[in-house]
């Protein structure tokens, strides 16, 4: 079926992407935590709840600032939605493995 | 028959804010499995937008306070240093370790997946609204990240489950 002309999905993708980035930041940190004594404490941002509590924070920290500097550029415009789709489904993949535990421990 | 504050906080972040979740994401998926123009009418796509809107809004939010009162509240409390806290529990007996180092590792990362895509997802379905019907590639997308954000919360609320039986916050 042919598609209907629509608003433009620039802030759609913008939106999607920006999740996805978020998603790999959180496994980025995850990891890096695992991986590194120094990343772990400099993610302790509060101490009853540990590194969690920095990586958490930072990846929501990312994603928003992902949204906000891909919204606006893209607020307008007709992307490829397809393309967009696919690297935010990879990032988000990325994000799942980074955060899985067999993997990130592999790194301790 | 009474409730300790952490008992209680524990059934909220668990199980109230659980089964909303569940009730929001059932809403949410029929919503965008049926929101087809060959399906419905123009008034079926209004009426369908409504529990779209209501499904995905109502997960996003839950799903952030799910997360928020569980890395925050409920947490510190599973990991306090003391040795009767559930974290030294289960990691005193190689038999229940793996419930930490494997379920509540997973599970205190993972969750923090799902508001992120739900969010994503209630913004799309707000920004389209009616005109989502006539936008199969963004629905299907959408639709997908929808389920991905469901499934990360379903694996953190099944290991929280059988982890608090385990080894209980009280």
């Amino acid at each position: 079926m042919a598609q209907m002309k629509t608003k433009p999905n620039g802030p759609v993708a913008a939106a999607f992407l920006a999740a996805g980035i978020g998603t790999f930041a959180l496994g980025l940190f995850t990891t890096g935590a695992a991986a590194f004594d120094g990343v772990a404490s400099a993610l302790r941002w509060s101490t009853p709840v540990g590194p969690l509590s920095g990586k958490s924070t930072l990846a929501v920290i990312v994603w928003l600032a992902a949204w906000v500097v891909l919204g606006p550029l893209w607020r307008t415009r007709e992307v490829r939605f397809a393309s967009i789709y696919r690297w935010t489904l990879v990032l988000v993949a990325l994000g799942l493995l980074l955060t899985f535990p067999p993997f990130f421990e592999a790194f301790e | 028959m009474a409730l300790g504050a952490r008992e209680l906080w524990t059934v909220v972040h668990g199980l109230v804010l659980g089964t909303l979740f569940l009730l929001a994401f059932a809403g949410g998926f029929a919503g965008f499995y049926s929101l087809r123009p060959e399906w419905v009418t123009v008034v079926g796509i209004r009426e369908r937008l409504r529990r779209l809107l209501a499904g995905s809004w109502v997960m996003a939010l839950v799903a952030w306070l799910t997360v928020i009162t569980g890395t925050w509240i409920v947490y510190p409390w599973y990991r306090a240093g003391d040795p009767s806290s559930p974290r030294s529990t289960l990691l005193a007996d190689p038999g229940t370790a793996g419930w930490h180092r494997f379920g509540m590792e997973w599970k205190e990362h993972v969750a923090w997946v799902a508001p992120i895509l739900a969010t994503a997802v209630a913004f799309a379905v707000t920004y389209y609204r009616e005109d989502m019907a006539h936008r199969q590639d963004v629905r299907r997308a959408a639709l997908v990240l929808f389920t991905i954000a469901f499934l990360t919360a379903g694996i953190a609320g099944i290991f929280g489950a059988f982890i608090n039986k385990v080894a209980p916050i009280r």
